[in-house]
């Protein structure tokens, strides 16, 4: 079953790859004038395209992107002088454990909040849940962001200085997994791991406040489903205690859709990372693309593009792989 | 250095399960090294370390000014407020130990005991082999060359190990300044051929990453896009040795937090910040501000004089009467800049540049000049500006469109994103936009040779081309070249009130170049470039 789903990914990466590399070359910008500097005359400009490979026709572009590509080379970014499989290398980790961190912090605020407004509708409690998701989702990230700096940074003066993944002063463990958190672990380097732990706080709080709607009124609608159904019925009269009716036959049932959900809360956290990352000074993947869409810089933005892709598709099979695990139909009807 | 290989040795105890002495041990070290290390924090950071590589951007000349030498410098001068200067007439030697400018060449020696930080000594091959580098790679290094004639390596000659002489292919007053900027940076030309091939002669990819100069300062670490951290050079012979051991250099993109960092005391410096943070600091007085015009830059508002309506001369004068300038200055800038208008009529042309222009805000006035021209109902048209300095450039344009309405010119505002402006310059099509220029090297002729002159270069962006005043500035670089004084100023003044008679660009102000630090930050230097030189600075 994995082996078929990989296949099926195929065609989709190809389009991919076909739809970036041409959406990128019908960005309004031209590299060539931006990377020419202030002061530059038409023939500097002209210089740094045949230098850039952009005055060769569309079609011999497109061969040799790919031609790249199979060598695993995504070119060579021109805001950050570095090559594209480098700079994703080290910037998808900074991505990935902060959006993992604001997902963990989302689901463990938003599943219990979703389950007791389920167990009592139209309580206070319910419409507690209502009144955080609700205002959750309508503050943009930036702003959550920077109002927390604002408190917690600069007039309380509890959380580090939004500079990134570790204060000035320290120097990144030895790289093997590219998550601080893990890595200083196994360097087993205590103070390193509080660094890196401070600094993840705010933007993983920011993070999961805006997620927080979805997976908590999922959470919600799916546990009131699952209680009304005749199996909790029938629990409640064969006298199990409340624990067991609603976590081991309500809640299971109900995972489901919240499994659904979490899936597509990843991918757009990874999108909302962007502001975030902004915000943060995060060195990261978001910020990363969107410096290079600001200069139309090709490479980045086809590599940030196809990672992306790459990464919808290893994140879908994983939720099928959990459907699965989770509810024993599934896995008999494949 | 000795922090790095500390760092090393603890993690390696750590790793060998001997943590818990590990902190304690630690903290003392850190403490130390924040008292050595200045902090900046700016809103971005270089693409690339090497001012002649394809597409640097201006963060990398500052890495570029730090980590390398020139042959010469310039001095410093005093400012009444306090603030170091460039001095652009008065040069000091860097690598050089001595210059003499002859008639149609310049010897300069080098200091026998400069060596590159990787220890061999700077001859004068490697000066003659970074100077043809700088003529021949193309882009952006080649075309400032050219600014000063310099454009052939056959100008640069070895004459001995320790003498390299520059042969001028022109009279032409600009070439011994042009040695002074950014890009005649001397490298260790061994250690660059090193890694040079066939493809890349000039060993642009390796100085790209790597620092191989004789300067104050080397990148120890570069993260494009977070971070670049440099130590100094101890062995620097160019001037006195720098104070500040370590420069840690961070991007912060949100200006609100870079605020923050400073308000709270973990950033010493920033110097890009909106106007109106800087104005607030500036009455908070807990931080050092200092605010200081660009040499030999104006912002304007410029209309493109080869289409209709603004080819009519009486157009052009109607919309200088009716921008809202002083607005301008108050509700866009905060103040912070040096207003470029409104000289009191009959106030007599300076030789100098900028310099005031005597329009001001006169409805009426425009109203009837513009009815003089034949266009009493007014006309529609596009007012163009650049997003990447939108915090500027768009209340500039709302307050002008807000303005125009007034004598009947409606405006529709097209903003237009960074990547794209230069092109759409270029193409010079533009109506009307607004718009920045200066120039590195400070001299009236040069602002007008880009601006003005009817080879219509791509800062001419109004595409002004008049034979008069081709005349005058050529006339000016003439003179400057043989030092003809009166004949140089008659021809300045005589531009400089052309260009406001014919009004194809308005100026509207001097913008300032803001910094704010700690207290207990000192030696800030304005330059040309206008870019941080760490050299001066001192933490303490």
């Amino acid at each position: 079953m994995i082996g078929k789903r990989l296949l099926a990914a195929i065609p989709s990466l190809i389009g991919v790859i076909i739809v970036t590399f041409l959406l990128t070359r019908a960005l309004p910008g031209d590299p060539a004038a931006y990377f020419a500097g202030p002061a530059a005359t038409k023939e500097a400009i002209e210089q740094i395209r045949i230098k850039l490979g952009l005055d060769k026709p569309l079609y011999l572009q497109f061969m040799r992107y790919v031609a790249d590509l199979g060598r695993g080379d995504l070119g060579n970014s021109l805001t950050t002088g570095q090559p594209v499989a480098e700079e994703i290398k080290t910037r998808l980790p900074a991505s990935a454990e902060l959006t993992l961190l604001g997902l963990i912090v989302s689901i463990a605020i938003a599943v219990p909040l979703g389950i007791v407004a389920a167990t009592r509708p139209n309580s206070v409690i319910d419409h507690c849940c209502r009144v955080i998701s609700t205002a959750g989702v309508s503050l943009p990230v930036f702003f959550t962001g920077l109002i927390l700096v604002y408190v917690f940074y600069y007039l309380l003066g509890w959380a580090p200085a939004p500079l990134g993944r570790l204060d000035v002063f320290f120097s990144p463990p030895p790289q093997v997994t590219g998550f601080y958190l893990i890595d200083s672990l196994i360097a087993g380097n205590g103070e390193l791991f509080l660094a890196a732990l401070k600094q993840l706080i705010l933007p993983a709080l920011t993070l999961g406040i805006f997620s927080l709607a979805p997976i908590a009124r999922m959470t919600r609608a799916s546990m009131l489903a699952a209680l009304a159904s005749d199996f909790v019925r029938t629990a409640r009269a064969s006298g199990l205690t409340p624990f067991t009716i609603v976590v081991t036959y309500a809640f299971r049932n109900a995972m489901l859709p919240v499994i659904t959900t979490l899936g597509m809360v990843f991918s757009f956290l990874l999108g909302a990372n962007v502001l975030v990352e902004k915000v943060f000074a995060w060195p990261g993947i978001g910020s990363f693309a969107v410096e290079a869409l600001i200069a139309s810089d090709f490479a980045p933005l086809q590599g940030f593009v196809l990672t992306m892709a790459v990464m919808y598709v290893a994140l879908n099979l994983l939720i099928d792989i959990l459907y699965g695990v989770i509810d024993p139909r599934v896995r008999i009807e494949s | 250095m000795k922090r790095r290989e500390f760092l090393k040795r603890v993690t390696a105890m750590a790793a060998g399960g001997v943590l818990p002495a590990a902190p304690a041990v630690w903290s003392p070290a850190k403490a130390q090294s924040r008292q050595e290390t200045l902090l900046i924090v700016s809103e971005s950071g270089p693409n690339n370390i090497d001012i002649h590589g394809v597409g640097t951007n201006v963060p990398g000349y500052e890495v570029s000014w730090n980590c390398y030498d020139r042959l010469i410098s310039h001095e410093m001068k005093t400012l009444p407020n306090g603030v170091q200067y460039y001095e652009r007439d008065k040069f000091k030697m860097e690598l050089a130990d001595d210059m003499n400018v002859g008639d149609m060449s310049a010897t300069f020696k080098l200091k026998k005991n400069a060596t590159f930080q990787d220890g061999t000594p700077v001859t004068a091959k490697d000066v003659k082999w970074s100077l043809d580098r700088a003529v021949t790679v193309g882009g952006f290094p080649t075309f400032q060359m050219g600014a000063g004639s310099l454009t052939k390596p056959e100008q640069f000659v070895v004459v001995d190990d320790h003498t390299v002489r520059v042969d001028f292919l022109r009279k032409d007053r600009l070439t011994v300044p042009d040695l002074a900027v950014v890009v005649p940076c001397v490298l260790n030309s061994e250690l660059v051929k090193k890694h040079a091939t066939d493809k890349d002669p000039w060993g642009l990819e390796y100085t790209k990453q790597n620092t191989a100069g004789s300067g104050a300062y080397r990148v120890v670490s570069w993260n494009a896009g977070s971070e670049v951290v440099l130590e100094r050079n101890d062995k620097w012979v160019g001037g006195p040795l720098p104070k500040v051991k370590r420069i840690i250099w961070r991007i912060v993109p949100s200006a609100g937090n870079r605020r923050a960092l400073l308000e709270r005391g973990d950033a010493d410096i920033s110097y890009d910040l909106p106007n109106k943070d800087f104005v607030e600091l500036k009455n908070m007085g807990k931080l050092a501000i200092v605010s200081t015009p660009y040499s030999n830059g104006i912002q304007y508002i410029g209309m493109n004089v080869k289409q209709p309506p603004f080819d009519n001369l009486k157009v052009r004068q109607a919309v200088a009467c009716a921008i809202p300038y002083q607005k301008i200055m108050d509700a866009a800038l905060f103040g912070l800049a040096k207003p470029m208008f409104g000289a009191p009529p009959g106030t007599p042309t300076e030789v100098a540049w900028p310099q005031p222009h005597g329009y001001t805000t006169d409805i009426s006035k425009a109203k009837k000049l513009l009815a003089e021209a034949g266009y009493a109902d007014g006309f529609e048209t596009t007012l163009s500006f650049d997003l990447g300095f939108a915090g500027v450039n768009e209340p500039i344009c709302v307050l002008t469109q807000e303005s125009l309405a007034q004598i009947g010119i409606r405006c529709t505002i097209n903003k237009i994103p960074g990547a794209t402006w230069r092109t759409e310059l270029n193409k010079k099509v533009l109506p009307l936009y607004t718009n920045v220029f200066s120039g590195w090297l400070d001299y009236p002729e040069y602002f007008f040779i880009w601006c003005y002159h009817g080879k219509n270069s791509i800062f001419n962006t109004m595409s002004y081309q008049s034979k008069e005043m081709d005349g005058f500035i050529d006339a000016a670089v003439a003179a400057a070249a043989v030092g003809d004084k009166p004949a140089y100023e008659k021809s300045v003044k005589a531009f400089v009130d052309l260009a406001y008679a014919d009004a194809p660009r308005i100026p509207l102000y001097q913008p300032y170049v803001n910094v704010a630090m700690q207290k207990n930050v000192s030696g800030y230097q304005y330059w040309f470039h206008r870019r941080l030189d760490y050299r001066a600075m001192a933490k303490g």
